[in-house]
C-alpha cells in the first residue's frame, strides 16, 4: 500500500530523513518509534503530500506523493501533531468541511460524519464549539477528521498525545479496530504503545532506520539473553563468586547494599537457559535470606535505548 | 471547484460566527452614517451660499450639490478602506498558519488556487456586505434630489469602491500568507497600501517617471470612478492588480511547502 524509498529531506545542511526505505501492507498497522526529532514527522508530512523529499520516492496505492499528490491526498487522512481544529466551528460543521474539502460528495456525507463521530465517541458532542472542548476530545475531533473521508491509509501522528489513561486506550482499540480495511502509519515515543497496536515497528533515530521487525521479533532478536533480578543480603565477595560459579550465568552485577542492608543484583544468562531455580538453591545454601528472585524480559524501553543511543555510550553500557 | 466552495463557505462562516463581522460592518456604519451626515450638511450649506450668490449675481449656480456629496462620500470611503482592509486580511493565513489548519488544506485533495480563491472571495463578499447598507444613504438622495443624478454615477461609484477594496484585500492576503504574526500583517499591509496610494504625488512632476508612478498609484483610478466615469485603463490597471496579488499569494502558499515548518 506504502512503499517509501531511499527518502531523504534536508533543509540546508540539516538532514531531517535520511535514506529511509520501507514498505507497509494493506491493512497492516506500522508504528514510527524514536525520540522526538527523529524524522517521524517529516517523513508523515512527505507522505502526505505536505512537503516535498528531498530526494527519493514514496508511492501510496500506486501513486507518487509528489506527481500524484491529489491522488494521494484523496487516500489519505492526516492528524498532524497538532489537532487541525478551527475552534469556532461546532464539530460537526467542521468535520463537513473536511468531508467537503476531501472530496467525499453531497449524499455521502451525513452517513460519514455520523460514522466518525461514532468512532471517536463524539456523538454527544457534535453540536458544541470546538474551543470548548478539553485537549484530549479536541484530539478526537482530530481524529474524527482523519477517517471522515473512510481513506484507504490513515497517517496519525502522535495520536494519543495529551490523553488521559483512559482515552488513550480508547484511542488504541479505535486504532486497532481500523485496521484491516485502512492501511495505518502512526508515529509515537511512547513505547508501550507500539508493542500494544502496531503490526510492525520502524524504530528512526536521527532520520536513518535502525530497525524495522514486528515487536515480538524485535523484543527476542535483542533481548540475546535473560536478566534476573534478585534482592538479598550477603556479603558482596562470596555473593559474586556464587552466582558467578552457575553454568549459564554470563555477567553479576551488584548494586552497593541499600538501607537495610539488602542487594540489588542483576545476573544476566545466557538465552533458553533457565537458571532461577538454580540462583535460589545457592542462596539459601548459604543461609542468605532471599526477599525477592525475577526475571526480567528486556523491554521495547531497552531496545530503543540500545539502538538509539550513541555508538560510544553504547559501548561503554555494555562492556 | 467542491474545494474552492467548501473554504469560502468555511471563511464567510468564520467571519459570522466569530463576531468580526458584527463589529466591522457596525464600525464601519457608524462612521460612514456619521460622516455622511457632515458631507450632507456641509454640502447643503455650500449650496446655499452658491445659490444666493447666483441671486445676487443674476446667473444660475451650476453647483452640482448631489455630485460633490459622492464625490466627498466616496473620497471618505476609499479612506476608510484603506483603514478597514489590513484588517479584515490580517488572517486570512496567518491565523491558519498558527492553528496548523494549514497542514489540513495543504494535505487535502484542493489545489492552491482553490485555497487562495476561496479565501479572496470570501473576504471581498465580506467586503461587499459592509459597503451594502452605505448604498441606502446614496440612494435616499439622489431620490431627494431635483435634478436626480444618473444612477449610473452611484452605480460607478460603488464599482470603483468594490475595485480598490479587492485590490487592497488582495495585497492584504498576500502580505498574511507570509508571515504567522497577524499584527504583523495588518502593519506591513497597512504601511504597503498607503505606498501605493501616495504614489500619486509624483503627478505634479512633469517627468515621463511621474506619469508612470500616477497610473500606479491606486488612488488616482479611483478618482475617476467617483465622477462617474469608469475607464478601461482603470479597469485593466485593478483587474491586473488583483491578478497580480492573487497569484502571488497562490505562489507563496505553495512556498509553505518548500520552507521549514
Amino acid at each position: 500500500m506504502i512503499e517509501v524509498q531511499d527518502l531523504t529531506k534536508s533543509y540546508g545542511a540539516v538532514t531531517a530523513v535520511d535514506h529511509v526505505s520501507f514498505t507497509v501492507n494493506k491493512g497492516e498497522i506500522l508504528g514510527f518509534l524514536g525520540p522526538n526529532g527523529a524524522g517521524k514527522t517529516t517523513t508523515m508530512r512527505i507522505l502526505t503530500g505536505y512537503m516535498p523529499a528531498t530526494h527519493g520516492t514514496a508511492r501510496v496505492a500506486g501513486f507518487d506523493v509528489f506527481r500524484d499528490s491529489m491522488e494521494v491526498r484523496r487516500r489519505i487522512g492526516y492528524l498532524p501533531e497538532n489537532p487541525p481544529v478551527y475552534p469556532d466551528m461546532t464539530v460537526e460543521t467542521y468535520l463537513d468541511f473536511v468531508a467537503r474539502i476531501k472530496n467525499v460528495p453531497a449524499e455521502r456525507r451525513p452517513g460519514r460524519i455520523d460514522d466518525a463521530l461514532k468512532k471517536t465517541n463524539l456523538e454527544e458532542r457534535r453540536a458544541e464549539l470546538i474551543k470548548r472542548l478539553s485537549r484530549g476530545y479536541k484530539q478526537r475531533v482530530g481524529i474524527a477528521q482523519a477517517l471522515v473521508h473512510d481513506p484507504d491509509v490513515i497517517i496519525l501522528d502522535e495520536p494519543t498525545v495529551g490523553l488521559d489513561p483512559k482515552q488513550i486506550i480508547e484511542v488504541r482499540n479505535l486504532i486497532k479496530g481500523l485496521a484491516g480495511n485502512h492501511t495505518i502509519i502512526l508515529s509515537t515515543h511512547i513505547l508501550p504503545e507500539v508493542s500494544m497496536t502496531c503490526d510492525r515497528v520502524v524504530i528512526i533515530n536521527k532520520g536513518k532506520i535502525a530497525a524495522v521487525d514486528t515487536p515480538q521479533n524485535l523484543t527476542s532478536q535483542l533481548k540475546g539473553g535473560q536478566k534476573i533480578r534478585i534482592e538479598t543480603e550477603a556479603p558482596e565477595k562470596p555473593l559474586r563468586d556464587v552466582l558467578a560459579q552457575i553454568p549459564g550465568a554470563n555477567r553479576v552485577l551488584i548494586e552497593p547494599a541499600r538501607a537495610g542492608g539488602h542487594q540489588a543484583v542483576t545476573v544476566e544468562a545466557a538465552q533458553g537457559n533457565d537458571i532461577r531455580n538454580q540462583i535460589a538453591a545457592r542462596i539459601v545454601e548459604h543461609g542468605w535470606p532471599l526477599y525477592e528472585l525475577h526475571g526480567v524480559s528486556l523491554s521495547l524501553e531497552d531496545i530503543f535505548l540500545e539502538l538509539t543511543t550513541d555508538d560510544a555510550a553504547h559501548a561503554q553500557a555494555s562492556s | 471547484m467542491g474545494g474552492l466552495y467548501a473554504i469560502y463557505r468555511k471563511e464567510m462562516g468564520h467571519y459570522f460566527v466569530s463576531p468580526i463581522a458584527y463589529i466591522f460592518i457596525g464600525l464601519f456604519l457608524i462612521l460612514t452614517a456619521f460622516f455622511f451626515n457632515v458631507i450632507l450638511a456641509e454640502v447643503i450649506k455650500q449650496s446655499f451660499q452658491m445659490e444666493m450668490q447666483g441671486m445676487r449675481f443674476g446667473a444660475p449656480s451650476d453647483f452640482d450639490a448631489p455630485a460633490a456629496v459622492m464625490r466627498s462620500f466616496f473620497g471618505l470611503l476609499s479612506t476608510l478602506v484603506l483603514f478597514f482592509t489590513p484588517i479584515l486580511t490580517m488572517g486570512v493565513y496567518a491565523e491558519e498558519r498558527k492553528r496548523g489548519t494549514m497542514e489540513l488544506l495543504m494535505t487535502s485533495p484542493v489545489s492552491e488556487l482553490e485555497i487562495v480563491l476561496g479565501k479572496y472571495l470570501a473576504s471581498l463578499s465580506l467586503f461587499a456586505l459592509m459597503l451594502l447598507p452605505t448604498a441606502s444613504y446614496m440612494i435616499f438622495m439622489v431620490l431627494r434630489s431635483d435634478p436626480r443624478p444618473p444612477w449610473s454615477m452611484l452605480a460607478a461609484g460603488y464599482a470603483g469602491v468594490l475595485l480598490l477594496g479587492g485590490s487592497l484585500l488582495a495585497l492584504g492576503s498576500f502580505v498574511s500568507s507570509l508571515t504567522e504574526n497577524q499584527l504583523i500583517a495588518a502593519v506591513v499591509t497597512f504601511a504597503a497600501s498607503l505606498f501605493i496610494w501616495v504614489l500619486d504625488i509624483g503627478r505634479n512632476t512633469d517627468s515621463g517617471g511621474g506619469a508612470v508612478l500616477q497610473y500606479l498609484s491606486v488612488i488616482r483610478h479611483y478618482e475617476d470612478f467617483t465622477r462617474g466615469v469608469i475607464d478601461t485603463s482603470s479597469l485593466i490597471y485593478y483587474g491586473s492588480f488583483i491578478a497580480l496579488f492573487v497569484f502571488l499569494t497562490v505562489r507563496s502558499v505553495d512556498s509553505m511547502r518548500w520552507r521549514r515548518a
